[in-house]
Formats: C-alpha cells, structure tokens, sequence
C-alpha cells in the first residue's frame, strides 16, 4: 500500500511544518536502508499513518529541532531527519 | 505457594502498568536481572480475595512485538516462551491506556494471536471518562475476543475488578504454539481504526492540558527556564533538606561505635569493628539521606511526566556532545550517586550513547566528593562575601560541580570526534500525558532503590572497608615508633611508594596513603587522613580537628592540585564494579579507571604546577 514513488521535491514533509499547525499525514517515504526500514515500521506501529492528523506542539531550540508532535491522543518527539520522512498533505489551517 | 500461576503484565511504556502492578503486590516484589541481559526482571505475588495465589512479571514496557530495544527483545522472548531461564507465561494482563486506545490497541492484537489465555485491564478509566470519552468495554470485549476489565491502577480499590476477573481466570499452562501470522501494518491499522470507531465515542478533539502546558514547558525560552529553576530547586532541597538527616546518621554511627568502644576491650576485635565495620557502613549510610532525597525527585518528575521533556529541552545541547536527551536522567542521578545513574542507561537504546554515558557518569559531581571538597575548601578558602551576597566558599564549590560537567561533556566530545562516523541517531520519544505523581508508586520506587544501593554498594564498600582496615592495620608499628601507626603497615607503604609517583602534582605521603583507603570510596579519604594524621575523632569532627592542620602544611597549591584531582579521579570501586555489571565485561571498567586516573594526574599536574608559578 505504500507508495514507491519518490515524493516530489516540494511535497511537505512533517519537518516543515511550523509551531501550531496542523496536517493530514499522506504517506511515508520509502526506506532506503535496513535501518531507516526499521525505524519507518516502528513510525507505523506508533500511529504515524496515511490519514492520521498530526499538530506541532513545540520546536527545539535554536534549530527547530527536535520536534514535538500531537497525534491521537498521543505526543511525541521527533529529530529533523526523522520528521522528514513523513510525507503531508498540503498544510491545512491550524 | 508452588502451584501458583504466572501471569505476564504487558503494555506501552506509561500506561500505568507499574503502578498496577505495585498496586497488585504492594512491596512483595522482587528485582533481578534477566539471564544474560541487563534488563530488569520484576516479579511479585498477590493473591485474590477468594484464595487464589498469583505470580506476575511485570515485563519492561513496549510498543510492539517487534522489538528495537532491549527490553522489548525481552518482553517478546518472554512472552514467546524463548526468553532463557523463563517458562512462558500462564496468562498475559495486557494494560491498555483508556485515554488512547488507538495507540494501544495495535499491540493488543499482535499478543492476542499468540492464542494465549488474556485479560485486558483498561486503565486510567476515570480520566478518559473526566475528557468525555466513553468505551463500550462489552462490545470491546466481543471484538478483541478476550475480556475487558476497567482497572484506576492509582486509586486504592482500582484493582477489584481486575481481582474479581482473575478468580475465575483459567490459565493453561499449555506449551507455546506457534502465533498466527500477523497482518500488514497497514491492515492492522485498519482493524485498530474499525474497532475504535466500533467502541468508543469521544468529544472533537480540543487541546488537553496536556498540550497546553506543553506549549510553555517547551517553549524555546521558557523552557529552559523553567528547567533551570526546577533544577536548581531540587538541588537546593538535596543539600539542605539532607543535612538533618545526615547530622543524625552520623550521630548514630557515632553513637554506635562508642557503645562498642565501651563494650569490647580495646585490640584488634574492637579496632575492626568500630573502625572497619561501623565506620565503614557508616561512611556510606550518611549519604542515603541525599540520594533518597534526589531521587524522590527524579522519581516525581518522572512520573509526572516532565523528565522526557528536559531530555527534550536538552537534545540539542547533548547532541554536541554525541548523546541524545535520553542521557539526561542517568546523568542527573549521577550527582547523586554515579551507581544507580549508570545502571539507569539500560533506558538508552544506542549502544554507544549508552557507553559514553556510562564513561562519562562520574564525572558528574557525586556526592562522595562533598566532604574532601569542603575540607579543602573550609582550610583553604576564606570566609568572605564577594558583592554583597555570594559565600566565597559556596562559589569555589559551585565552580567545581561546573568543572565535572564541563569534563565530562569535553570527554563527550572527544569520543564523538574520535569514533567512527556514526549516523545521526533517531530520538523518538513518547511525551506522555501530565499527571500528578503518585504517592504510593514513589514510596515503592525509593525503597526499592534504598534497598538496592545499600545492598549493593553497602556489600561492596563494606568488604572493602574491610580489607582495607586490614592492609592500614598491619603490620604492626615496631616498638618506640615515632610515626602514626599507618605509616608502618602495608597501606602505608603502599602509600609511601606512591609518593615517588605524586611528588609531581604536590602531594605529600600523608595524601599518597591516604589515597589507598580512599580507592573503595571517595568519602573514606577523609577518614583516612584523619588516620594518617593521628587523629581519632569521626565525622565532622575529623574535618574540624584536619582543617587547621592541613592549612599548616599543605600550602595552596597542593590544595587546589588534590581537588582538581578529585574532580576526575576514579577513587569508587562500586563505580567501576556497577560499570563491569552493565557492560558484561572488564574492559570498560579498567578503561573508565585509565583514562580518568590519566586526566586527573594532568589536571593536578598542570593545576599545582600553575599556582606553584603563580604565588612564586
């Protein structure tokens, strides 16, 4: 069911996505290695799917890095890198 | 109790299962370790009110069966029945948080195709149902296949339920069958969305409190505000909280030893006891008081919610350092006391975060230290106020608690500049939910650490204070000597043949000796130089009675070289003991002794040497 599509350059990704807002997550990107493989199963396991709404609480401190995200009813926090893998829908209104 | 069955208490991490669990045994707990792995096992017994005995393991806490941390490789062996030296499970609780079924639910489905006898505990009940939300439990029942008991693990009667579900249970102690095969993730998640939507009706999502303390807590600038203050409270209420508590311990130690200087006659018998034993178990009891105290503290702020957002405030700052956030709490404990602070990173997945971590723990300024800080510092540095408000004093020791965490983050560096080329690690982190801490949970959780560190360290200490009275105690001074007694037995000429070695940095033999006894703990050297010194006082006495003497004869270069040395040296043989436990293995530990002993000599070297030029 996932796409093996590499996203467009300019398709959103949860990193973008400024302090407040939220999104419709659209997919996640495909793995490149075992490694980013594993950690792409566990962003499932954990809720991070196709439809699911996601919000930024808060960003890290000078970078915007960490992030920390609302998705259920659930917080987590995210690197940069990790955020980046998941693809959204065009931002909506926070 | 022999024919009692096991159960197996399961759940993500922050579901409450602990507090269940403690709810469920009260403090008839036990803690190990699981066969071959540093992951701790905890077991307890309860029974219901209609007779029936249980044992239940709580399993370290997991958000799936497909593991990528230790403790879930565990929770999965053990509940697969691979895990060495555990039968499988009679009976699986699996505890569910109420206020997000979603997230739990997927895991749920995942142990219930392992076809064995289950039960699931939907806990926090009263807080979903305070936010509106409502679970068809009968109908969750229905569809999950197994039944549903509504638990408040932190309320007192919460568990009835649960115990009531339990009497008529029936495990099957039957062998592991292999599970059905598990569907996509995608499928999965379907299944989870369908049953949700099925079972449970909730209010439109608003901000919970949650998020809006979040917003503040994480805030780019207030956060660290506010962490700075928490912190700098806790430290506050550890140093003066403490002090009564440990006034009377050593009163009591004091008071112990005298009743048996009163009892034996005086020789060898007394000598071990009074000496070796109660001023060994002593030396190590006057420090629980502090780390009960800071660890009341972690413990809250953990339960409270709040530690995983400092790790979050602080991820930048350590990942120039080459840690993550998650070394936070393992260094925080070290200030306390580096043992329990390195057997905290078995929370940290990336094996080699977690060896720097464990390497640079006791570089945090530990307990132990403060009393060879404040002999030095009380001979050696004025009593004066510097701009209207600031002890002197107190600022000399505050630069050296900066100094072991600037060292150990330069070591952190330094071992990330010099390994290899590691990819960025993921950080991950579930922020869960605020709630108030609960009392019961925090008694439990610091009893169990009081019990551990006195068993553990007060085992090792005890021993060695021991052996070492034995190596200061003999051989015996020949008649007509002129020395204190030390000087002539095997610690002393130890000690004496280590004084070729710290010429260099200052430090005269009494130092050298004293240094031998001060290897099993950092706080013994004191008492040491008050042996070598001739004196016969304990305590705070010993530093009354040495400071006037130390001022006489050291002279300040030697002072300042002695606490720069104890800035890094490794003068903890629990420390390296607890190193060896967590790493399976000699190298670190004689690793971790190397290189520390190795900056400690540089420091002192450059340090006396410094001041030597600088007062000439």
């Amino acid at each position: 069911m996932s796409s093996s599509v590499a996203p467009a350059r300019d398709v959103p990704t949860l990193r973008s996505l400024q302090k407040g807002q939220s999104a419709t997550i659209a997919d996640l990107r495909t793995a490149d290695t075992a490694a980013v493989d594993e950690h792409l199963r566990r962003l499932r396991e954990l809720g991070f799917l196709p439809g699911e709404q996601v919000r930024v609480v808060a960003r890290g401190f000078p970078a915007g890095d960490p992030i920390a995200v609302r998705i259920g009813h659930a917080t987590f926090a995210l690197r940069g890198f990790e955020a980046d893998l998941i693809l959204l829908a065009p931002v909506a209104r926070s | 109790m022999t024919d009692a069955a096991t159960l197996a208490l399961v759940g993500k991490p922050n579901c409450g299962k602990t507090a269940l669990f403690n709810r469920l045994t009260g403090a008839r707990q036990k803690v190990a370790n699981y066969a071959g792995v540093t992951v701790e096992r905890k077991e307890g017994r309860f029974t219901t009110p209609g007779g029936r005995g249980w044992r239940i393991l709580d399993l370290p806490g997991a958000y799936s069966l497909q593991a990528t941390t230790p403790d879930e490789v565990v929770t999965r062996d053990v509940l697969l029945g691979t895990q060495a030296g555990e039968a499988p499970p009679d009976g699986i609780v699996f505890v569910v948080d109420a206020t997000n079924l979603a997230l739990n639910l997927r895991m749920v489905l995942e142990v219930t195709r392992l076809g064995r006898p289950m039960l699931v505990a939907l806990n926090m009940i009263d807080v979903a149902r305070r936010r509106g939300i409502e679970i068809d439990v009968p109908r969750l029942s229905q569809r999950l296949g197994v039944p549903v008991i509504e638990t408040v693990a932190v309320r007192a009667g919460g568990e009835q339920a649960l115990l009531a579900a339990l009497e008529s249970f029936r495990p099957v102690a039957a062998a592991p069958s292999a599970p059905a095969p598990l569907p996509s993730p995608e499928a999965l998640a379907r299944e989870v969305r369908a049953i949700v939507a099925d079972c449970v009706r909730e209010p439109a999502r608003d901000q919970t409190v949650t998020e809006r303390l979040d917003r503040v807590l994480l805030h780019p600038l207030v956060g660290p505000l506010v962490l700075g203050v928490v912190l700098f409270l806790v430290f506050q209420a550890v140093f003066g909280w403490a002090q009564v508590p440990m006034d009377l311990i050593e009163a009591g130690v004091g008071w112990c030893g005298e009743q048996v200087r009163a009892l034996l006659p005086a020789g060898m018998l007394q000598s071990l006891l009074v000496e070796g034993v109660i001023g060994g178990t002593g030396s190590v009891l006057v420090f629980l008081p502090q780390i009960l105290i800071l660890f009341f503290f972690i413990l809250a702020l953990e339960e409270s919610g709040y530690l995983p957002r400092a790790a979050f405030l602080l991820d930048r700052l350590m990942g120039s350092v080459g840690l993550s956030g998650r070394a936070f709490i393992p260094l925080l404990s070290s200030f306390a006391c580096a043992v329990p602070g390195i057997m905290a990173t078995r929370t940290i997945q990336n094996p080699r975060e977690r060896l720097v971590t464990i390497m640079i723990a006791p570089l945090m300024t530990c307990s132990a230290r403060l009393p060879v800080y404040t002999l030095v510092i009380g001979a050696f540095v004025p009593e004066r106020t510097v701009g209207g408000l600031f002890n002197l004093q107190g600022i000399v020791l505050f630069v050296l608690y900066v100094a072991g965490v600037a060292s150990a983050m330069a070591v952190g560096w330094a071992a990330k500049r010099l390994g290899a080329r590691d990819r960025i690690q993921p950080l991950l982190m579930e922020l869960p939910d605020y709630h108030w801490p609960h009392v019961r949970s925090l008694a439990i959780g610091l009893w169990e650490r009081a019990r551990i560190f006195l068993a553990r360290v007060g085992g090792i200490i005890l021993s060695l204070m021991i052996l070492l009275w034995f190596l200061s105690s003999f051989p015996a001074p020949p008649p007509g000597a002129t020395m204190p007694p030390i000087t002539y037995s095997l610690a002393g000429q130890i000690g004496r043949a280590l004084e070729v070695v710290f010429a260099p940095i200052g430090f005269n033999w009494q130092i050298s000796i004293a240094l031998v006894p001060g290897l099993a703990a950092r706080e013994v050297a004191v008492g040491a130089l008050g042996t070598v010194y001739a004196l016969s006082q304990s305590g705070d006495d010993i530093s009354a009675s040495l400071a006037p003497l130390i001022a006489q004869t050291w002279g300040l270069p030697t002072a300042l070289s002695l606490l720069a040395w104890y800035v890094f040296a490794p003068q903890c043989i629990s420390t390296l003991g607890v190193v060896r436990r967590e790493t399976n293995s000699w190298v670190y530990p004689l690793a971790m002794a190397a290189y520390l002993f190795a900056l400690a000599y540089l420091a002192s070297f450059i340090t006396y040497r410094v001041a030597l030029a600088l007062i000439a």
